[in-house]
C-alpha cells in the first residue's frame, strides 16, 4: 500500500538475520545487531539491484558495497531491501520514479516527499527501524518531514559517498531518516567518518554524537533567520515553527534574530551548480558498459537512443539545462556565477554563526501535497527546497524533526541547521525539543486509511 | 611571375607521457602493459555508478619532478576538472583532467641541432587519465580498458621549434630526460610517448604566427619528423599559390606519406570544462617539494661534467657513457665495484655496446654485471692476465655469466710470471732464432719485438709481456 520498496531480497535478508541471532546468541553486542534498515535504491549493495528508479539501470546489479552499506553490516544491521525514490535523487515527491508511486504513511493521496520519499515513507510506515537516504537539496529533510521523521544531512565530507551513486558531487550527503533523535545519532556513529575511497571525506575522527544528548538548552544562542518566513508559505507550518521555537527559548535558550539575505537566491544556485554536475554524473550511463541498451550500428545513434529511452523527463530537463550552463559562452554568466552566489551563501551562513550556535527554519514552506499538484509546474516543486538547499550549498549540517500536525494531520518539521561540523550541537537542540514534546511518538494510523 | 618568399615554421608540441607508477591514476588497478583486455579494471576505472576516483599521489609526485628537470614553477596549489565529451574511449564519457590550474607552470629544454644550442620553451605540464583503447573489428567495436586511468601527463610546449630536425631533437632530449628522472619508461613502443604537433608558418620576419595546423595522435619520432617534412612545405605551397590555411585537426597517413583532413574549427569539441568535484584541490606542502627536488636525479649534462671531472675520462667517453642512462649507471657500477675508470669505459664503450646494439639489448641484460666487469678488469690490473686473455674471459662471461678469476683458473688462462717458467721460453727463443739474435745485437729494434712475440706465441699468450721483455733483455745482455 506504501510502496516504499523497490526491491527486497526476502531470502538474503532473512540469512541475515539469522546470522545477527547468531552473533546475539554468541554475546556479541554490536550498536545496530539485528537491525532492519532500508538503503535508497542509489546506494550499491553487492549482489543486488541498484536502480535509482529509473529505466536506464533496470536489472543492473552492484558489483561491490557502498561504504555506508559496509559500515551498517559492520555494525550488526539487516539491509531490508531498496527504497524508491526520485529517478537518480531528481525530485523532491518520488513521483519522478520511473517505477512506482510511493505513499505517504499519514495520508496516503498525499506524497512522502523526496526524493528519499521511500527512505521516509519506511520508517514513517514501519517498514523499516530506519533507513539511509541521500540529501543533495533537501532530500533527506523535506521527506522526514513531510513524513513526521526525524531526516539527518550531515556536515559535507563526514559521511562517505562511495558507492552511492552521484547525482551532484559537491552536494551529495547520505544519511539516515529514523524515528527519533536518539536513533540519528546512534546511525551517525556507525555512519561517519573518513574512508580512503572518497577523497572529500574528513580526516577529522567523528565524536560520540550520542554523548550530546541528553542536556537543555540554557547558554545556547539561537538564530532566527527572517528570510526563512516568507510570504506564501503555509500560515500553519508557520504558527508551528514559532511555537517550536518559543519551546526552545522555554528550555533555556537564547533566540536571536539573524539575517540570511543569501536565502532567495539559493534556488538558483542549487539548479546551476546541481545540474552542471549532474550531467557530468550521469554521462557514463551511455548503454556501453551497463544499463539499457538500445541496439544500433552507429555509436552515436546508440549513445541517443540508450539515454532518450532510459532517462525519464525531469532527468532530461536537468541534464539539458546542466549542459547548457557549463557550454562555451554561457559558462561565465551561470555556472561561474553560481560558484560565486555559493561562497557569498557560505559566507553568509559564517557570519550567521558568530551570532549564534544554531539556527532554527522550517524545513519546507509546506506540508505534504497531493499526487499530480506540481507535476505540470517544475519550478513549484523546485520551490520545496526552498529552504533546505542553501544547507548543502554552504556544505554545513542540518537535522529535521516532527514539531506538529496540520489541521488535515500532516506532520510539520522543524529544521536545525548547524555550523560545518556542529552536528552535536544541532543533536542536542533537536533532542532537547524532541523530549519536551510528544510529536515523535505520534504513528500514523494506516488501517484506518484503508 | 613567381614570387620567391623565405619561410619559417612555428612548431609546438602537445606530448602525452605515461608515468611509471605501480598503480593507476584513480584507482589501485596495476599500471602495466599487455596483459589481456580487460583484466585490470575496477568499478573506478570502469566508470562504475558510485565508484570515485582517489588521486595517486605517486603520480603528482612524479609530475612535479618532471617539472623540477625542465625548470618549471611546481605550484602548491591546483586542481583536477572534466573534461567532456561522448566516446567509447573514456569510461564516464569525461576525462579527468587539469585545465586551468596545471600541477607545473613555465620550463624550458635545451637542445642541440647541427652543433648549435637553442632553448625551448615549456608552457605547462598537467595531469590526467589516460583513455582505453577501442578496436574495430569487421562488424563491431571493442573497448580495452586496461590502458583507461593510467596516470598520464601532457607536456604543453611554446611554439618555439622551427624544423623538424629541432622537433625530433626535442623529443628525444625530453625522452632522455624523463628517463633520467625514472619519470616514464618512454617506451614508444608501447605507448609510453604520443604527441599532437602544432604547426604554422609564416613569411620571415613577419610577427604574427600564422594560422595553426594540429596533427593528431603521433606515436613514433619518426612519424613526426616525416609529418612535418611533409606537412611545413604543404602549407607553404598552399598560401604561395594564393589559398589560405584553415584552422583544422589534421591525421598522419604513415603509409601513404602525408596529412589529411580530419575536422575543421567549427566541428571542434566544447569540452565544458568544470572542476572536478569529486577530488579536492591537490595542496603541496613547501617541504614536500623540497623533499622531491632533493631526490632528483642527476642531468645528462650534469653526469658529462662530473664523468669528465670525477673519473678523468675525455669528453669523448663521457659522451657517449651518459647518452645512455643506464649505460652510465652501469659504468659506475662497475668503477664502484673496484674496476680503473678508463679501462671500464674502453671495454664498456668497445666491448659491451657493441655487443649491446647487434643483440639489440639493454646493457642490464647481458650476461656480465658490472661487479663481474670490474673483477676482470682488476685481473688485468694486477697482471694475473693479460689483455689479449681477458677478451676471451670477456667472451665466456658473454655466454654464460660467471666468476672471470674462477674461469680464469678453470681453463688454465693465467699468465705465468714465474721467471723459472719464463726463463725456459726465453731460452728455447734464443736457440731457435740465431738471426734474430744478431740483428738485435746490431741494433735492430724491431728485432727484439719479434722475439718477445715469439715467447708469448709459444707460452699460448700467457706470459707476463713485461717480465719476458726484462729476461730476454738480460739473456741478450
Ligand atoms: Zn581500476
Amino acid at each position: 500500500m506504501i510502496g516504499a520498496y523497490l526491491s527486497i531480497d526476502r531470502e538474503d535478508a532473512l540469512r541475515q538475520a539469522h546470522e545477527a541471532d547468531a552473533r546475539r546468541a554468541h554475546g556479541e553486542s554490536l550498536p545496530l545487531l539485528g537491525v532492519p534498515v532500508g538503503v535508497k535504491d542509489l546506494l550499491n549493495v553487492q549482489g543486488q539491484p541498484c536502480t535509482c528508479a529509473s529505466r536506464m539501470l533496470e536489472g543492473y546489479r552492484s558489483p561491490f558495497d557502498a561504504t555506508v552499506v559496509a559500515r551498517l553490516r559492520a555494525a550488526g544491521a539487516i539491509i531490508v531491501g531498496r527504497l524508491n525514490m526520485d529517478e537518480f535523487a531528481m525530485g523532491s515527491s518520488t513521483e519522478n520514479s520511473a517505477f512506482q508511486r510511493t505513499r505517504n504513511p499519514w495520508n496516503t493521496g498525499c506524497v512522502p516527499g523526496g526524493s528519499s520519499g521511500g527512505s521516509a515513507a519506511a520508517v514513517a510506515g514501519d517498514l523499516a527501524y530506519a533507513s539511509l537516504g541521500s540529501d543533495t537539496g533537501g532530500s533527506i529533510r523535506q521527506p522526514a518531514s513531510h513524513c513526521g521523521c526525524v531526516g539527518f544531512k550531515p556536515t559535507y565530507g563526514r559521511v562517505s559517498r562511495y558507492g552511492a551513486v552521484g547525482y551532484a558531487s559537491s552536494l551529495d550527503q547520505i544519511g539516515p531518516i529514523t524515528k527519533d533523535t536518539r536513533d540519528a545519532a546512534l546511525f551517525l556513529n556507525v555512519l561517519a567518518g573518513a574512508d580512503p575511497h572518497d577523497s572529500t571525506t574528513i580526516a577529522t575522527p567523528p565524536p560520540d554524537y550520542l554523548s550530546a544528548l541528553g542536556r537543555d538548552l540554557r547558554g545556547l544562542k539561537l538564530g532566527l533567520p527572517d528570510e526563512y518566513f516568507i510570504k506564501g508559505m503555509d500560515s500553519e507550518v508557520e504558527n508551528t515553527i514559532r511555537a517550536a521555537v518559543e519551546q526552545c527559548r522555554a528550555l533555556g535558550a537564547e533566540i536571536v534574530p539573524v539575517s540570511l539575505p543569501q536565502t532567495e537566491y539559493a534556488i538558483a544556485t542549487y539548479y546551476v551548480v546541481a545540474t552542471a554536475e549532474a550531467s557530468a554524473n550521469l554521462a557514463r550511463f551511455d548503454g556501453i558498459r551497463y544499463g539499457l541498451r538500445t541496439s544500433s550500428d552507429d555509436v552515436i545513434d546508440l549513445y541517443e537512443k540508450s539515454r532518450s529511452q532510459g532517462f525519464g523527463p525531469e532527468v532530461k530537463r536537468r541534464l539539458i539545462l546542466g549542459a547548457f550552463v557549463l557550454s562555451s559562452g554561457y559558462y561565465d554568466a551561470y555556472y561561474l556565477r553560481a560558484q560565486k552566489v555559493r561562497r557569498w551563501i557560505r559566507n553568509g551562513f559564517d557570519e550567521a554563526f558568530t551570532k549564534c550556535d544554531a539556527l532554527l527554519t522550517p524545513t519546507s514552506p509546506t506540508t505534504a501535497f497531493r499526487f499530480g499538484e506540481h507535476l505540470d509546474d517544475p519550478l513549484k516543486m523546485y520551490l520545496s527546497d526552498i529552504f533546505t538547499a542553501t544547507v548543502n550549498l554552504a556544505g554545513i549540517t542540518a537535522i529535521s524533526l516532527p514539531c506538529g500536525f496540520s489541521s488535515l494531520g500532516l506532520p510539520i518539521g522543524l529544521q536545525v541547521i548547524g555550523p560545518a561540523l556542529g552536528e552535536e550541537t544541532i543533536l542536542r537542540v533537536a533532542h532537547a525539543y524532541e523530549q519536551s514534546t510528544e510529536w515523535h511518538k505520534r504513528r500514523p494510523n494506516l488501517a484506518a486509511q484503508g | 611571375m613567381k614570387q620567391t618568399m623565405a619561410w619559417q615554421a612555428d612548431i609546438g608540441l602537445e606530448v602525452h607521457v605515461q608515468l611509471r607508477t605501480r598503480s593507476k591514476m584513480f584507482c589501485g588497478c596495476p599500471n602495466k602493459f599487455g596483459a589481456e583486455p580487460n583484466t585490470h579494471i575496477c568499478p573506478v576505472c570502469l566508470g562504475y555508478p558510485g565508484a570515485l576516483p582517489v588521486a595517486n599521489a605517486a603520480a603528482v609526485r612524479l609530475t612535479a619532478m618532471a617539472g623540477m628537470l625542465i625548470d618549471s614553477e611546481i605550484k602548491l596549489y591546483s586542481k583536477f576538472d572534466r573534461k567532456n565529451y561522448f566516446y567509447p574511449d573514456t569510461s564516464k564519457n569525461y576525462q579527468i583532467s587539469q585545465y586551468d590550474e596545471p600541477l607545473c607552470l613555465g620550463g624550458h629544454l635545451d637542445i642541440v641541432v647541427s652543433g648549435e644550442s637553442r632553448r625551448i620553451g615549456i608552457t605547462r605540464i598537467h595531469l590526467e587519465e589516460d583513455v582505453a583503447k577501442n578496436t574495430h573489428f569487421d562488424t563491431n567495436s571493442g573497448v580495452d580498458f586496461n590502458r583507461a586511468g593510467t596516470p598520464l601527463m601532457e607536456i604543453v610546449t611554446e611554439p618555439d621549434l622551427h624544423t623538424p630536425e629541432e622537433t625530433l631533437a626535442f623529443l628525444q632530449a625530453l625522452k632522455q630526460v624523463l628517463q633520467y628522472g625514472a619519470i616514464s619508461d618512454c617506451n614508444l613502443e608501447q605507448g609510453n610517448i604520443r604527441c599532437d604537433i602544432n604547426c604554422s608558418v609564416r613569411q620571415i620576419g613577419a610577427t604574427q604566427l600564422g594560422t595553426k595546423i594540429e596533427i593528431k595522435n603521433m606515436n613514433t619520432f619518426r612519424g613526426v619528423f616525416r609529418a612535418l617534412q611533409h606537412e611545413i612545405p604543404r602549407q607553404i605551397r598552399e598560401i604561395e599559390r594564393g589559398g589560405t590555411i584553415v584552422q583544422e585537426t589534421r591525421r598522419w597517413d604513415d603509409a601513404a606519406g602525408r596529412t589529411e583532413s580530419m575536422r575543421g574549427k567549427e566541428d571542434a569539441h566544447d569540452y565544458r570544462y568544470f572542476p572536478e568535484p569529486d577530488i579536492p584541490p591537490v595542496l603541496l606542502m613547501e617541504r614536500d617539494v623540497a623533499q622531491w627536488r632533493s631526490e632528483l636525479p642527476e642531468l645528462p649534462a650534469a653526469r658529462r661534467a662530473r664523468f669528465v671531472e670525477a673519473y678523468a675520462l675525455p669528453e669523448y667517453d663521457a659522451g657517449v657513457l651518459i647518452a645512455d642512462k643506464e649505460v652510465a649507471d652501469y659504468f659506475e657500477s662497475t668503477v664502484k665495484a673496484g674496476a680503473p675508470a678508463k679501462a671500464a669505459s674502453n671495454w664498456i664503450m668497445t666491448e659491451l655496446l657493441a655487443r649491446v646494439s647487434e643483440a639489440g639489448d639493454s646493457i642490464t641484460t647481458l650476461r656480465v654485471t658490472p661487479a663481474s666487469l670490474a673483477a676482470l678488469l682488476q685481473l688485468v690490473e694486477k697482471k694475473t692476465i693479460n689483455g689479449t686473455t681477458a677478451k676471451e674471459v670477456l667472451v665466456v662471461l658473454l655466454a654464460e655469466g660467471g666468476d672471470p678469476a674462477a674461469i680464469v683458473q678453470q681453463r688454465g688462462l693465467a699468465q705465468v710470471s714465474d721467471s723459472g717458467a719464463l726463463e725456459g721460453f726465453v731460452s728455447q727463443v734464443i736457440a731457435a732464432h740465431e738471426k734474430s739474435v744478431r740483428d738485435y745485437q746490431a741494433g735492430k729494434q724491431p728485432a727484439f719485438e719479434f722475439l718477445v712475440g715469439q715467447i708469448m706465441r709459444l707460452s699460448r699468450g700467457k706470459a707476463n709481456p713485461q717480465l719476458a721483455r726484462e729476461l730476454l733483455k738480460k739473456h741478450l745482455g
